[in-house]
Formats: structure tokens, sequence, C-alpha cells
């Protein structure tokens, strides 16, 4: 046992962490948020050049062949920078289900790789709040293909997408588990109509409506019926991607907000020196660690049954929604006044946090979904 | 980074569930059930660990200890836990021995740590005083040196167990002109010894654990002073450190929670099991999620040990957070037991898990203060994690 890096994934953190450090303070972050697509294409850039774009994908596949504690560390320090390009989106879920995909889909892996290609996975509907199975939007057999209509809402990098990945009706009725397929869709197909808009974390996302929108049945990703299968198992990989995320985030509030007290001068002190604020500031680092400690263990049962994975990856995304309020909040009242303003980069971070909880199912969804687990 | 067992971790957690099968015995477990037979039954259990070999697995290897990997001491701990079997009591084994093999001298070692391993001394620890509770510096038991010998005089209190014990270790004052810290002496002083005096005190739980101890004029021979007369107090801090780590508890919290969740499958409620019931659900997994995190906590401080580095700051944590989940369990057990929740009688009243709900919960409230109080902890991490002065 041990909870180690290796030597390559010690290089892997800290080229990440350098480019946070170098190119991505704060002032930047903002230049970032203020473009139409809601990331910096030089940026983008630069991941492919590094190789970051590659990391989870297989050998075969032209990718870097890198496991879930690869992912997750880059995301832990993406996260302290509060780095907007989407390679959660792009990468992850997209990229994932691609993976999972057909020869002739998983050929655009290449293009993700490079940088060249922008991908979105559409999911969530207006109905739907966080159940995966419920799906209502149709997908009805058409000669060799299908005709898709219905809408998608808040698709993470929906706006700048240069193909989705949608989940449809194939049968059954709206809730059932089975009857769920992915289709890969151009963005830019006949049918396809995009409203993009902005989250309060600054990422550009997009509802996306779907009139008749023509597919063909190679366009298919994984077994038809099946998806709803495929769409769990990657949203379990993107689930420990935005709880490293948040462990990234987290640790940088609470060092943030450590620094404030002592700097902070009330009743001719520095504030850090009340064991009042003092408490507050170690239930912030425990809450950090004991977060750490669900995110080591989600990213290690990877490996271990089925079930175990699950309830570690529920787990894991009650305490990021429930430990990470705890950080933001405390690290709000501890900046008094000035952690109100839009100036400090401290409500960005709680900002993110908190859409990070809202993200593939809240801490309640979670919770009441790992105690159904338990039998 | 893997936490994954290897075929020989595979195979010592057979060797370990094979032990524990035999040695863990229907007749020892009523003996120790039992108030008239359980030091008896206590001391013996600890003796068929230690034929075994693993009765202190955290010792250095010369004087007993099992160099364990964190994986085996995980395994260990979690499979003692699941069978039901008691912890060894921590006051000689993982409480004065790390400080006798650190801080003593060679006869000391000899003379002390074969008879800890066998437990044939029972110990506990003077620490406490009616005066000195959190701030434990500001203790005032003298110890004055007359020829060979200390004289020793004042109180300790909250004792657990020592109507029992053979032995105590005491933090004694032998120099008041300093600062508190500075003057305290670490001693070993033989409970037979004309002087002391044992007094119960009857616990919220109704029963007998905790004990005030009176020294009047006690002759303790200065062989028995550990390291330095004077330099206690640095002895005693290296230790707390391995006490907390010891409290923390995961691995029986985790047995507990297993049973609670095992109760409330059987009590109804409405005609319904009490563990389908949202609320329930939620107050359960509450703390089940904090405890699987808390069991990583140990792990990846286990693993920092194993690669050679004390138990640190971080080990607050683990006191903090395993004690708040110990209590949270407490009140749980306490709920799902209903109408039976404060039986008090040995006879059979139709609930046989309700009594240790009431006696667990009101004992359980001394954890947040027992170890250096949950604030002093807090204390140790804003100062010594967080660099807040």
């Amino acid at each position: 046992m041990n909870f180690d890096y290796t030597e390559e994934q010690n290089m892997l953190k800290d080229s990440v962490a350098r480019f946070v450090q170098d190119q991505y303070d704060f002032e930047a972050r903002c230049k970032v948020a203020a473009l139409e697509e809601g990331y910096s294409a030089d940026n983008w850039k630069t991941f492919a050049e590094l190789g970051w774009l590659s990391i989870p994908f297989a050998e075969e596949h032209g990718g870097f062949g890198g496991n879930v504690v690869d992912t997750m560390l880059l995301m832990e320090e993406l996260g302290k920078g509060l780095v907007l390009e989407p390679f959660l989106a792009t990468v992850v879920l997209f990229g994932g289900l691609l993976s999972r995909g057909a020869a002739d889909q998983q050929q655009y892996i290449g293009s993700v790789i490079e940088g060249s290609l922008q991908g979105a996975f559409a999911y969530a509907e207006r109905q739907s709040r966080f159940n995966l199975n419920d799906v209502a939007t149709q997908a009805i057999a058409n000669g060799d293909g299908y005709r898709l209509n219905g809408e998608k809402i808040v698709v993470l990098n929906g706006a700048v997408a240069d193909k989705l990945i949608v989940s449809a009706r194939t049968s059954g009725s709206q809730l059932d588990s089975a009857g769920i397929s992915l289709f890969l869709v151009d963005a830019n197909a006949k049918g396809v109509a995009r409203q993009g808009y902005r989250m309060m974390d600054g990422q550009k996302v997009a509802n996306i409506l779907l009139q008749d929108v023509e597919v063909t049945s190679a366009d298919l990703v994984g077994e038809l019926d099946q998806g709803l299968a495929l769409m769990q198992s990657v949203i379990s990989e993107a689930t420990v991607a935005v709880g490293a995320e948040a462990v990234g985030i987290m640790d940088k509030l609470q060092a943030t907000t450590v620094e404030y007290t002592k700097t902070r001068e009330q009743f001719g002190v520095a504030i850090g020196s009340f064991q009042a604020l003092q408490h507050r500031m170690v239930e912030m680092f425990m809450a950090c660690e004991q977060t750490r400690s669900l995110l080591y263990r989600a990213a290690c049962s990877q490996s271990a049954d089925q079930a175990q994975a699950d309830r570690d990856v529920l787990a894991l995304k009650v305490m990021v929604g429930r430990a990470g309020k705890l950080v933001g909040d405390e690290a709000f009242q501890l900046h008094g006044g000035i952690g109100m303003t839009d100036e400090l980069d401290v409500g960005h971070y709680v900002k993110r946090l908190m859409m990070i909880n809202t993200l593939f199912g809240d801490a309640d969804f979670s919770q009441q979904r790992f105690a159904e687990l338990a039998g | 980074m893997d936490t994954t067992f290897s075929a020989e971790d595979l195979a010592f957690r057979d060797e370990v569930r094979a032990f524990l099968t035999e040695a863990y015995d229907d007749d020892l477990k009523a003996r120790l059930a039992d108030k008239a037979t359980y030091k008896e039954a206590q001391i013996e259990w600890q003796r068929r660990v230690n034929a075994k070999g693993w009765a202190a697995p955290g010792w250095p290897a010369e004087y007993g200890g099992c160099s364990w990997s964190a994986t085996q001491s995980f395994i260990y701990e979690n499979e003692r836990s699941a069978a039901g079997a008691p912890d060894m009591l921590p006051f000689g084994l993982k409480m004065v021995a790390p400080v006798i093999y650190t801080f003593g001298n060679d006869e000391q070692k000899q003379r002390f740590l074969p008879r800890i391993l066998n437990s044939d001394d029972w110990w506990c620890q003077g620490y406490s005083e009616p005066g000195a509770g959190s701030d434990l510096a500001s203790l005032k038991t003298r110890a004055e040196v007359d020829g060979d010998d200390y004289i020793v005089n004042g109180a300790k209190i909250w004792t657990s167990y020592a109507q029992y014990a053979d032995w105590i270790f005491c933090l004694v004052r032998t120099d008041s002109s300093g600062k508190k810290q500075d003057g305290i002496s670490f001693l070993l002083i033989d409970m037979k010894t004309p002087g002391i005096k044992v007094n119960p005190i009857i616990g919220i739980d109704n029963r007998h654990t905790l004990n005030e101890v009176e020294f009047n004029n006690v002759r303790v021979p200065k062989a028995n002073l550990i390291g330095e007369q004077d330099k206690g107090w640095t002895y005693a801090k290296a230790l707390l450190a391995h006490e907390r780590t010891a409290i923390a508890g995961v691995a029986a919290s985790k047995k507990e929670l297993a049973e609670i969740r095992e109760i409330a499958g059987r009590e109804l409620s409405g005609g319904i099991a009490l563990s389908s019931d949202p609320l329930f659900q939620k107050n359960l997994t509450d703390i089940e999620i904090e405890l699987m995190a808390l069991e990583y906590t140990e792990l990846r401080v286990l693993a920092k040990a194993a690669s050679g580095a004390h138990p640190g700051p971080e080990s607050s944590l683990l006191k903090i957070k395993g004690t708040e989940i110990q209590q949270a369990l407490q009140k749980l057990r306490l709920d799902v037991a209903g109408h039976y929740a404060g039986i008090q009688t040995e006879e059979a009243v139709g609930n046989e898990y309700a009594d240790k709900a009431r006696v667990d919960y009101m004992y359980g409230r001394a954890a947040t203060v027992y170890g250096g109080s949950n604030e002093v902890q807090k204390n140790i991490i804003a100062k010594f994690v967080l660099g807040l002065k």
C-alpha cells in the first residue's frame, strides 16, 4: 500500500502546476473568462503540445495510456488555477465516450489529442434533474438511421463543440433504464440549434434543441438501447476528475484564508490569533483532508469490484458537496467584507465549487444513491 | 498510488482469521463480558495474542514488535474488529512502553517490556489531576528527592482501571522554579507501595472505570525515573501522539456501524424496517461517509509512518474526527433502541443491544475530552499545521 506518485506522475503534476503559476494567474484567468468561446485557443494548443490532452487515451489510440491517478493529478492542479479550458468536457466526457465507441468513432480521438476537435456530451434535460435514465429525447428509426428530436440543457462546452454525443431514447418509456442510446452528432448538422450562455463560474454552456436531426446507424456510440451503462461509466470517471478539481480548489481556499488571517489586523493584532477563528480554519483543514482521503479512496478502488467502486465515487461526491460548502462558507466569513468583492479571487473559487456540487448529481442526490447501494 | 492487497497480504489475512477463530473462543468471549471475570479474561486474551507474537505490532522488532507493513496493520485491525475481539489495553502497550523503549535505560527495558507484552503487569496512566486537565503542564503532584528515593505527594484523577493496576506511570513535579513545562519528571510507581489510595469514581454510565489515586508520602526508587529528572514533559509529549492515533478507533467504528445497520434492519417502525427510513439512512450515511474518509486518512498516516516518519500533528485530526464519529454512532445506536434506550438492568427485558447503547453513549462522552480535549487538538493543528500564532 502506498499513496506515492510515480516519477512520471510527479513530472506531470509539476508541469501543470508550472503552467498555472506562470500563465494562469487570476488576472490571466479573468481575460480567458471574457473570451466569447469561454476558453483560450492558445492555451488549448499549449495543452495539446504538452501532451495533456492525450493522458486518458489508450496508446493504441495515440494516447498516453494514463490511468485515473494521472487524470486526478492534472485536474487537481487545474482546479488550483480555476482553469476554464474544457478538459473535462472534451477529453474526459466526450473523449471517454469515443474510447468506448466503434473504430469509426475512435478515429476522432486523434483530433482531440492534437487539440483540433472540441466535443461535448449532451445528456441532461429540463425534467431529468440528475437522473441519467430520465430521457425524453427521441431517436426514431428512419431507414438506415435515426431521426432525433428533443432538447438538452446546460451542456458543458456545448456552445463551441464541433461534435456532440447525445443521449436519446430508442425504446421503452421515459424513465426506463434500457432503451437509451448514444449518438455522435455533428454540432452543425441540420436541425441542431444551440443557445450558448454562461454559468456563474465563467464556463460556457448551451441548451441544444434537436429538431429532426438525421444520423446514421454508424453514428451509434456503443450498443443500441444499452447507452445507460456507458453514460454511468464515463460519468463515474468524470466524477473522480471533478472531485480532484474540487480538492485543488478547497486546498487553495484554505491556504488563502489562513494567509489572509495572518496579515489582516483588527483590534491591534492579526485576526488569525483569535482562537474562535483558528478553530474554524481547523475545520476547513479537516474538511480538505477528509475530502482528499475520499478522492484517493475512489481513485484506488476504480480497479476493485464495481459495487464498491460506485459507493466510493458517490461518497466522494457527497463529501465534495458538503465539505466544499463548509470550506467556501468559511472562506467568505473569514475574509469578511473583502470576501464579498468580485475583484478578489475567493468568490470565484467558491462559485466553481458550487457548480461542481450540482454537476452529475448534488450531495443529496448522491447520498440517496449511496444509501440505496448499501442495501 | 495503490491500495490493492498483494498475495502475501491475502495470505496474512487468512492467517489472522485463522488465529482469531481459534484464540477468541466462546468461553473467552463470555468471560470478557462478565464483570466478575473481565480482568482475568482480558489478561488471558493478551497472553494468547502475545504467544502468537502479535501483542505489540508497532514496537521496534528488537523489543518484540512485528515490523508489519501499513497494509498488515490495517488488515489486522480490521479483522480483529470484525471478529468482535477486544483491543489490547493501551496503557502498557501503547502508552508507557514507547516511552520506556525510547527514553528508558537498558535495565528498565529488560525489567518492564517483556512483562508489558505478556500482560504480567496491569498499567494505568497518572497524568490528569484535580487541578490539571487540558492544562496538563500545571500539574502539582510533587516528587522530592530523599536519598536514593523520591517521596511523592499529591493526587491523580480520571485514572481508568486503577483499581486493577499493578503499576502507574506518572508525571510529577520535581522543580517548580521555572516554566511549568520544565521541572516535570516521568516516574513508574508500583501500586502496592504504601501511601497509595485508590478512590473509585462511579461514572455517568453507572460503572466503575474511573478513579482518583492519592499519594501520601509514597517512596519511589530513583531507578524508576525515566530518562532525566525534569525532562518528563518532552517524553510525555512524544507519547501523546501515539495515544491520539490509538484513540481514532476506525476499525471499531466500522464494526459498530455494520452492527447498527444490521439492528436497524430488524427493528420495525410502522411495520417497516427502520433501515429503510430516509432520515435514518441520512443519519447513518452521514457517519459512514466521514468514516470511509477517516479510514483513508488513517491509511495515509500509516503509510507515512511506515516510511519512518513519527506520528505528528495529523494524529490530532484522527483523534478529533475519530471521536466525533464514535459519538455520532453512539447516538444512532441509542436512537435505534427506541423505548429501550435507557435500560439499566442485567435482567432480560426484551432487548439485547440497548444496555450497550446506554453504556457506550454515556461513557463515550469522555472521548472528546480525554487524550487532550478536541479543542486542545484544534489548537495543536492551528499552531503546528496552519502556522497560526
